[in-house]
């Protein structure tokens, strides 16, 4: 394998390789993800959510895919073409870049990744800070006050929450040392008897909490999905949408659900170490908790008026980001000197 | 005023608590049955005066009880019925009285399930049933004709007019 891997030739193949298998896997589970969230929004709702098609309706997805696929490719008249056709394609491109410096654990000391990056959480920003011009440029280019709209309103919130998103990870860094996502997950510490990896929540979880919060501004999700918004917006930036377009921005909304998931237990959840589970598993199931996890939130909370978006964002998240990071880092200093 | 005065103060422990306490709320309904049904296979119980699709009945010996006389057809809201009567002979006798309907017909589009046709009917002869699922393919098919109407009666619609009589 390393002769392959050291090899001009083999090293694409095997890069390739890589990326197509993953492209697979991550296609798969979000679909699965759509079906979790809507059975689990159904229970959450007393509803037994779809359980039609195949087994537990597990097939749904199937169906509403091949649903939307063959619906007409539909453009509005007088909206700017080339751009009302990029934006949802810069959106999913967006989505999938982020995946190729996520590592996942697949046994105790074999991992699974396509670019390790000696600064993987920067290269997922970066990208993920993408996720506006697809919104942004796809309300623009529909040619409809509403899209436009939605699509304003998701500049200045995604530009807001980033800097919070940002800022809670920071303490993260501070005590692993490293921005590499793989030296975070291994971070070790000797405490007494124990000496091996420890879920980072336990040093930061006030970062963890901000991270939330803003993590889930940042994928447009209830209690924060101000740009979709039904109610007041139609559909905001996907209202002039149909078929494999609006398929798209679908797709990016539920890859970025399971992006911050994966990120969130990469960063405080230790990854895929769990006590005596395998790694495999152990990543997956705290994926799936994650998930879980804003699922419920989407299914408690209802949205919030923008203005107290924008206050929550700078006024509450941004200060006590920032407070968390100059106590941790008087404390990294007490400690270690 | 001191209350005033404290439900003003923003309390951001009694806040973040009422957030865990929809959280709870939530996740506790999460493990209660769905109170759903699965239409097609479970339905929602009727009502027995429910009104649904029409029916017109026989008199236990065969007879037809419909005479002809139209009243329900007036009394439809919507003119969905129509009726052609025709006489009772000897050697043919559909119902009892003097006249028979030839013709009896309900345009189920235009019907609007009121009911006004059972309570104007001098001799019960035409009841709305529990059937609801009345969709067709074709226009054509919603008109039901005499023959359609005259289908038995479900068992227990037609034990409840048994014990009404």
């Amino acid at each position: 394998m390393n002769d392959l891997y050291n090899n001009p030739i083999g090293h694409w193949v095997v890069v390739v390789v890589a990326m197509a298998l993953l492209l697979f896997v991550v296609l798969t589970a979000t679909a699965y993800t759509v079906w979790f969230e809507r059975v689990g929004l159904g229970r959450l709702q007393r509803r037994p959510g779809p359980n039609r098609v195949g087994p537990f309706g597990l097939m749904q997805l199937a169906a509403d895919g091949i649903k939307l696929a063959f619906k007409e490719s539909f453009v509005p008249a007088k909206t700017d073409k080339i751009i009302y056709v990029m934006a949802p394609t810069i959106g999913v491109a967006a989505a999938f870049l982020a995946w190729s410096v996520i590592p996942v654990g697949l046994w105790y000391n074999v991992q699974y990744w396509i670019a390790d990056v000696n600064v993987g959480v920067l290269v997922i920003f970066a990208v993920s800070s993408l996720n506006v011009y697809a919104i942004v440029l796809g309300g623009y280019a529909s040619n409809n006050k509403y899209s436009l709209l939605g699509g304003l309103r998701s500049a200045a919130q995604l530009i807001s929450y980033e800097m919070a998103m940002g800022l809670s990870l920071v303490p993260t860094f501070m005590i692993a040392g490293s921005l590499r996502l793989r030296d975070i997950v291994q971070y070790t510490v000797s405490w007494g008897p124990y000496h091996g990896p420890i879920p980072l929540i336990l040093l930061t979880p006030i970062g963890f909490v901000i991270y939330l919060i803003a993590a889930t501004a940042e994928t447009n999700r209830t209690p924060f999905d101000l740009p979709e918004a039904e109610q007041e917006l139609i559909g905001g930036f996907l209202t002039e949408y149909s078929g494999l377009k609006f398929t798209m921005y679908y797709l990016a909304e539920y890859l970025n659900v399971i992006t911050v998931s994966a990120l969130a237990t990469l960063l405080f959840f230790g990854g895929w170490y769990l006590w005596f589970v395998p790694p495999v598993f152990a990543f997956l199931l705290k994926v799936v908790l994650l998930i879980f996890l804003y699922i419920w939130l989407r299914g408690t909370f209802p949205r919030l008026r923008y203005d107290m978006l924008m206050r929550l964002g700078w006024k509450v998240l941004l200060p006590l980001g920032l407070l968390n990071v100059i106590v941790t880092a008087i404390v990294l200093v007490a400690v270690q000197g | 005023m001191a209350d005033e005065k404290k439900n003003d103060q923003p309390n951001v422990a009694d806040d973040i608590g009422a957030l865990l306490t929809g959280l709870k709320t939530t996740i506790t309904e999460a493990f209660r049955a769905p109170v759903t049904l699965e239409y097609p296979e479970d339905k929602s119980p009727r009502s027995e005066r429910y009104r649904g699709r029409h029916y017109l009945r026989r008199y236990d010996n065969g007879l037809e009880r419909c005479i002809g006389c139209e009243l329900c057809a007036a009394a439809c809201p919507v003119g969905c019925i129509l009726v052609i009567a025709a006489e009772n002979t000897d050697e043919n006798r559909v119902s009892p009285g003097e006249r028979y309907a030839k013709t009896y017909e309900i345009n189920m589009l235009r019907c609007i399930f009121c009911g006004y046709c059972e309570d104007a009917c001098p001799v019960q002869a035409i009841v709305l049933g529990p059937e609801y699922e009345l969709s067709d393919t074709s226009r054509e098919k919603f008109i039901y004709t005499k023959e359609r109407l005259l289908e038995p009666l479900p068992p227990d619609v037609q034990a409840r007019l048994d014990a009404k009589k």
